[in-house]
């Protein structure tokens, strides 16, 4: 689908899953289709064990940084994977892990948080992007 | 008086669009529906997903730093 905006998400830092999250629901507010493919870090955040863990921030954040987070979430912005769920219930948003990282990190499908849809291989994730932009995280 | 609210005020981006989208869903077309938001990108994200989406603005107003809008579902 052209109008589709597709994810490769390799991090699991907290940080770039906000971001995630926001473009993420964004997109899907304004009715794009969203295709979420979760590699490596970032498909070991989406682990029920892992999920309601921090899961720190990228370096460049430093200690100033992490104060700003932890300011804006003690405001009371949503966290990730919150923003994430809300968005889902908007409709056009399938997270899928790579089979490839569930290997990796000896994970099941039954490990996984609810909000991930499916496991699948890099080659349907190309299918399903089609001539769609893809962002790498 | 707009068929249903949102109150997303004290909200981040991307909250107030988020729970506008989903409001709107839940409304027939003709419907109107009041957001209420505080989040600074509100007016240019607002202006943005009435064009994409084509549910209509049909009321703006800023007050004490509290953006209103009023939209129609297309």
């Amino acid at each position: 689908m052209d109008d589709s905006i597709n994810f490769v998400v390799f991090s699991g830092t907290d940080d770039k899953l906000q971001a995630l999250a926001v473009m993420s629901a964004g997109a899907a507010a304004l009715e794009k289709k969203v295709n979420i493919f979760l590699q490596y870090w970032a498909l070991d955040a989406f682990s029920k064990a892992r999920i309601d863990q921090d899961h720190g921030l990228a370096p460049e954040a430093g200690a100033e940084g992490r104060a700003k987070v932890d300011a804006l979430a003690k405001a009371g912005q949503a966290s990730w994977m919150d923003t994430l769920r809300m968005a889902r219930e908007l409709g056009g948003i399938d997270i899928q892990a790579c089979s490839l990282s569930m290997d990796l990190l000896g994970l099941e499908e039954s490990d996984l948080d609810p909000l991930v849809d499916g496991v699948e291989g890099v080659t349907a994730f190309y299918l399903n992007a089609g001539d769609g932009q893809i962002v790498f995280i | 008086m707009a068929d249903q609210q949102v109150d997303a005020r004290g909200k981040n981006c991307p909250m107030p669009i988020v729970l506008t989208a989903k409001a709107v869903k839940a409304l027939v077309s003709g419907q109107t529906l009041e957001v209420l938001a505080t989040d600074p990108g509100s007016v240019k994200d607002f202006a943005a997903w009435s064009k994409t989406t084509g549910n209509e603005i049909i009321e703006q107003t800023t007050d004490a730093g509290v953006f209103r809008f009023v939209m129609k579902k297309k």
